[in-house]
This record gives C-alpha cells, sequence and structure tokens, in this order.
C-alpha cells in the first residue's frame, strides 16, 4: 500500500480523493485545502486527516507520494517540496506554466529516481491509444496534417470569480484547453518544431483568452493547427478531436470512436478495409477498478499506482509534460507579436519570399535557448 | 416497479460511441415538443414509467404531463438527480463553494446562512442536502414520482470517498418527504450493494450497467452476476445494448439467465425502435422472479 496526500481539493483534488480512496494499493491519508468548509466536511464524514498547509502535512505524515490539485501557480512549489522529500509525484494539467521550471522539475524527479505523472488524462483514454497504435504502424502513412480542436462550455458570460479567469493564476483557455490539445499532438505525432499565425482572443473574459488559434511545423512536410474555445456551449462538456491526414489516408479520433479512411489497407492492419472502417469506445475501453466520471480519470489513477509499484516511467511524465507548457509559451510568444499586414497596391509586385516567412515563426530555440 | 423503463440519454445528445450521433440527436431534440413526441409513441406501445434526469429542459415535459393528466392517469416519473453537469460546470467557473451558493434558495434562511460562509455542522450538511434535493424535485410537483434515484457520478463520488452518510440522507429524506422509494445508479454496483446493506438500507433498487459484454460494469461481471442471483436488491440494467455494440435480440436473450432481474431501462428515439424493443423484452422476459 502506497500512503497517498492529496493538496488542493477543488474539482479535480475532489474527484481524485474519491478514486484513490477506492483504489486497493493506495491508502488515502490526509488531505490539504485552504477551505476549511470543505475541509471540515470532509473529516466529520470520511474521516481523512486534514491540513490547511501543505508544508505541515508533509512535515507530519509519512507519505509514499502526493497528489496535487491546487490552481496551477502553485504547482511547481508543492511539486518541488514534495520531490525534495523523495515522494513521488501526481501533478495535475498544465504542471508548470513557466517551461523553465517545469523542465527543472522533471529533472529533479528523473534524478531520484521519482515516479512523476501529469494529469493529462487523455492519454489514458482507449480511442486516443489506439490512433497512436495505429499511427505508430504508419497506418495512414506518411503524415503531412494534424488539426487538434477543443471546445466546451466553461466561461459562457463576462464574469467570473475563481483562478480560472485570471492570468497570474495560470487560468485561460490556454492553459485549460488547448495544453490538452497540445498535449495529445505531442503524444500522437511529437513536439512542433515552431509555431505561427497564433491568435489569442477573448470573446467574454476581460484577463484571460477564450479562444486560441495556431499553426504547428514538425517537420518541413507536415504541419498541424489548433483552435480551441471554451466558451462553446454547443458542446455539453469538453470535447477533443485530432484529426490526421497522411499519405494513405486519415484519422479522426475523439473519445468515443477512432474513424480511420484507408486508401489501401496493404495487408498492414487485419480487420481493416479500404475505405472507411470506425471503432468505438466500447471495443477499445479496458475495464478499471472503480468507475466516477469517465475510465480515463480512473485509469491514469491505477496507472500512477502501477508504476510506483513497479518503479517504472509513467504515460504522462513531467517531461512530456514540460514540452506541453513549452508548447504553449511559444504559442503565447508567438500572440504577442506584431502581424504582418500587405499593403494591397503591392500584391502581385512583390513576393513575400522564403525570409521572411521564418522570421516570423516562433521557434524553441527562441524561448528556450538551451533546448 | 414496471418492468420497462424508458431513459432520457437520446434527448440530452448523450451518445457513449459517437459524436455525430450525439449532435444529431441533440438537434433532433431541441425543441422540447419533439421529446413529448417520443414519449406518446412509448405511452402508446405500453411504457408508462420516464426515468429522467433532473436537467431544466425536462420541466416542459413535467408541464405537459401536468396539463394532461387525464390522458394519462397512470404515467410515473422516476427523477434521477443531480444533472451533474451542471454543478460540474459552475464548480468550474465558480469554485466549489460557490456552485453549491448558486443553486441555494435566496429566502432560505439556511441558504442565507451558507451563502454567508457559515461553517457546516453535522445537522447543516444534511440540511443542505435536503434543499438541494427539494430544488431538483421542484419540476415534478403534481405528478407521480414512486422511485427517485440518485445519479451514478453522485453514487459513485460519495461511495468513492466513503461519505456513506449521504446515502442515508438521501434515502430517509426521499421516503419521508416524497413518500418514494430511494434508488441508486452506479457503475460499482458490486461495492455500492456493500455499502448500503452495511448502511443497512435494505433490498435497495440499484440501477447499473448490466450487459453481455461486461461494458461498464466495475467489479467484474461475475460479482454482478452474484448479485443478480443472489443479492437482497432489486436490480434495474441499463446499457443493455452497450451504446449499440449488441444486437437487441442478442442483448436480451443474454438478460434472461437472470430470472430476478427487475427491471429494464432504454432509450430509443423512434416508434419502431421503441417497438421492437419492447416487444422483445416482453416476449423473452416477461416478468421477473419474485427474489
Amino acid at each position: 500500500m502506497f500512503k497517498v496526500g492529496i493538496v488542493g481539493l477543488g474539482k479535480m483534488g475532489l474527484s481524485h480523493q474519491s478514486m484513490v480512496n477506492a483504489h486497493p494499493d493506495l491508502d488515502l491519508v490526509a488531505v490539504c485545502d485552504t477551505s476549511t468548509y470543505v475541509l471540515d466536511v470532509l473529516s466529520k464524514y470520511t474521516g481523512v486527516k486534514t491540513y490547511t498547509d501543505h508544508n505541515v502535512m508533509l512535515e507530519k505524515e509519512q507519505l509514499d507520494c502526493l497528489f496535487v490539485a491546487t490552481p496551477t501557480r502553485y504547482h511547481s512549489q508543492i511539486v518541488g517540496a514534495a520531490l525534495e522529500r523523495n515522494l513521488h509525484v501526481f501533478c495535475e494539467k498544465p504542471f508548470a506554466l513557466n517551461p523553465e521550471m517545469a523542465y527543472k522539475l522533471a529533472e529533479l524527479a528523473e534524478s531520484k529516481g521519482l515516479v512523476n505523472q501529469v494529469g493529462y488524462h487523455y492519454r489514458f483514454v482507449g480511442a486516443f491509444n489506439e490512433a497512436k497504435r495505429l499511427l505508430d504502424q504508419q497506418i495512414i502513412g506518411d503524415l503531412h496534417h494534424v488539426r487538434a480542436e477543443a471546445y466546451g462550455p466553461v466561461v459562457l458570460r463576462p464574469k467570473g470569480s475563481t483562478w480560472r479567469s485570471q492570468s497570474a493564476e495560470g487560468g485561460g483557455c490556454l492553459f485549460d484547453y488547448s495544453c490538452h490539445a497540445i498535449d495529445l499532438v505531442n503524444y500522437l505525432v511529437g513536439c512542433p518544431l515552431s509555431v505561427s499565425g497564433s491568435v489569442l482572443n477573448r470573446i467574454f473574459s476581460t484577463d484571460v483568452d477564450d479562444e486560441i488559434y495556431s499553426t504547428f511545423q514538425f517537420s518541413p512536410k507536415l504541419f498541424g493547427q489548433l483552435a480551441t474555445n471554451w466558451s462553446d456551449e454547443s458542446f455539453r462538456k469538453m470535447s477533443v478531436k485530432i484529426s490526421l491526414w497522411g499519405s494513405n489516408g486519415r484519422i479522426n479520433v475523439d473519445r468515443q470512436e477512432v474513424q480511420i479512411y484507408l486508401r489501401s489497407n496493404k495487408g498492414l492492419e487485419p480487420g481493416l478495409l479500404t475505405g472507411w472502417n470506425v471503432r468505438n469506445t466500447t471495443e477499445l475501453t479496458r475495464p478499471v477498478w472503480f468507475y466516477v466520471r469517465g475510465e480515463e480519470y480512473s485509469a491514469q489513477i491505477d496507472h500512477f499506482a502501477q508504476c510506483m509499484k513497479h518503479r517504472t516511467p509513467t504515460a504522462s511524465t513531467f517531461r512530456t509534460a514540460a514540452e506541453t507548457s513549452l508548447v504553449a509559451a511559444m504559442i503565447r510568444a508567438d500572440a504577442g507579436k506584431a502581424r504582418t499586414s500587405v499593403d494591397p497596391a503591392s500584391v502581385g509586385t512583390t513576393s513575400p519570399g522564403a525570409e521572411q516567412r521564418d522570421s516570423s515563426r516562433f521557434g524553441i530555440r527562441s524561448i528556450f535557448g538551451r533546448r | 416497479m414496471d418492468r420497462i423503463l424508458f431513459g432520457d440519454n437520446q434527448f440530452f445528445g448523450v451518445n457513449h460511441a459517437s459524436e455525430d450521433k450525439a449532435r444529431a440527436q441533440a438537434m433532433r431534440f431541441q425543441d422540447i415538443e419533439a421529446v413529448i413526441g417520443v414519449l406518446r409513441d412509448a405511452y402508446a406501445e405500453g411504457i408508462k414509467t420516464f426515468m429522467c434526469t433532473t436537467h431544466e429542459r425536462m420541466s416542459g415535459v413535467c408541464d405537459y404531463f401536468r396539463d394532461n393528466a387525464d390522458k394519462y392517469p397512470d404515467y410515473n416519473f422516476y427523477p434521477c438527480m443531480p444533472y451533474a453537469h451542471k454543478y460540474a460546470n459552475a464548480a468550474a467557473e465558480l469554485g466549489i463553494l460557490g456552485a453549491v451558493r448558486s443553486f441555494l434558495p435566496d429566502n432560505n434562511p439556511l441558504g442565507a446562512l451558507v451563502k454567508g460562509g457559515l461553517s457546516l455542522a453535522r445537522k447543516d450538511v444534511e440540511g443542505l442536502a435536503k434543499m438541494l434535493i427539494d430544488a431538483e424535485m421542484k419540476m415534478f410537483a403534481g405528478l407521480k414520482t414512486p422511485v427517485v434515484f440518485l445519479q451514478n457520478v453522485a453514487t459513485d463520488f460519495l461511495l468513492g470517498l466513503g461519505f456513506d452518510e449521504a446515502f442515508r440522507i438521501f434515502a430517509d429524506h426521499i421516503k419521508d418527504q416524497y413518500n418514494a422509494e430511494p434508488a441508486f445508479i452506479t457503475m460499482n454496483a458490486p461495492r455500492l450493494y456493500a455499502t448500503l446493506t452495511k448502511l443497512g438500507i435494505k433490498n435497495p433498487i440499484i440501477c447499473a450497467n448490466i450487459n453481455k459484454v461486461g461494458f461498464r460494469m466495475c467489479g467484474g461481471i461475475d460479482a454482478y452476476a452474484e448479485l443478480l442471483n443472489n443479492g437482497d436488491c432489486r436490480m434495474v440494467a441499463m446499457s443493455i445494448f452497450a451504446s449499440g455494440a449488441l444486437h437487441p435480440k442478442e442483448a436480451i436473450e443474454w438478460l434472461t439467465q437472470y430470472p430476478k432481474l427487475r427491471s429494464v431501462v432504454f432509450g430509443a428515439s423512434s416508434r419502431r425502435n421503441i417497438a421492437e424493443t419492447k416487444s422483445l423484452i416482453d416476449s423473452l422476459m416477461p416478468e421477473a422472479v419474485a427474489g
């Protein structure tokens, strides 16, 4: 049994608490939050030990691991404190906002041999894993385009008082929604080398972005586009969709299903036909020991427990999350640049050319010199 | 409880197999008249119980059945509460406490105290839960609600936390205030049954996924079989087609091995599908064996 502490009891922290408490290999020892209201109720009705200061909890309790689900701004400080005490750490996404700090924490966890995971739960959705399996065997040939979309109903009015609506706290659609889509792109295709044409636009919020658009380049022949918007209530809940085009067809994948179109199956994958194929969640989802709100939330916690047991790296490490934070930072920096406008009178007489195109992209080096 | 209950996922654009189908359904049932039309079809086929999420859209359905009580004298609603996304979305926007506050009535003195930030003593949690239940039940006033379900997200969240007392608070309030039977939807039926038994909640109504492929049957299909054969509980099967993975006849034939299974809930959008599924259940599993 691994002794567990949880810091931050918002929506995600409470949901983790429920699943951790029900896991046969995890022993929930203590929880920590600044709201004494929530702590009083939990203490009275579930008997869990409660703290208002995570440092006191870490000092007094003999924990094996810590779940961090505070507002994003506090992640790096709390994760750092836990790693210093040699605890395995599960941190909510989007990990550290500052990519440099994110890489430092990844290095610290790796150097100490500690199990580290970030809550990018889409990596545990059966359909996305099936897409990854098919992509890894190049079922749709050489990729040339990937489109990542995330839409849902978070900010629907010009109002909001939580940390999610404040940029200094790590709020905004970029960190809340786009990071899931970016992380999936990184997982399925790899990290883009540069971003361009990035837009952080406001719809209702006054301090943060509500929709994000960006163009990615992965290689000379592989490009991608990101479109995310958290002010779209035509989606009942957050919906993430990745579409990929390759020389042998395309794949559309979301939480429910994988749609595969093949120009030719070439005997690569038994059971797939030339033309359209559909595999849906019922056949792709593996059973979990306890279900609260989707198999992936349970599966990621079980995965963390199994990785602690066997001392193996997780499928969503601090390092991969640092890469996701890096891409988010690239988008933010790119969006802050002046835009190129074309004088209508000059169209047809001059060509913008490759030189200008290169200088208008935001690459990894410009954000993060040593990578 | 009726043998066949009519479900409502199709009306909310909930489809576990396809986002496109979900959107098509959301468009088709945009107008509440379309929902009422399907319920009329189901009634004409002999399905007289609607197992219905406490989504605000359902108030239009409630109005219709209240206004036409003479046409549907034997019609039952089984409310399923809470509509979880309402709370989850509010929690993301307002925080946990802000969300709770936003659903409390303004004119209630306890609501005012909680809104004022009063720390909750034991009695207050109970009072708070009762107020939230009453708020969810409001739209069903004047309709027959002999069974009231706690939705699976709430049931399973509380079950995981070990917040067992919540089940007792819910059960007592549903019995005392609404003279109805408390019931529970879950994805973890064997574990829930053990907890309810420990709490002394006897012969509970438990609605859970029960299907041939074991889809979302946490604890394993064998533990469910044990519950269906030997549990002191009334089981309601949902997701019997495993989100379309199973052919209706195959799915229902498989259920016949559990003669004590009390009821089946299914949703459909066309009269033809309603009639086909109903006639399969009627012919293959006409009634439950008394447990």
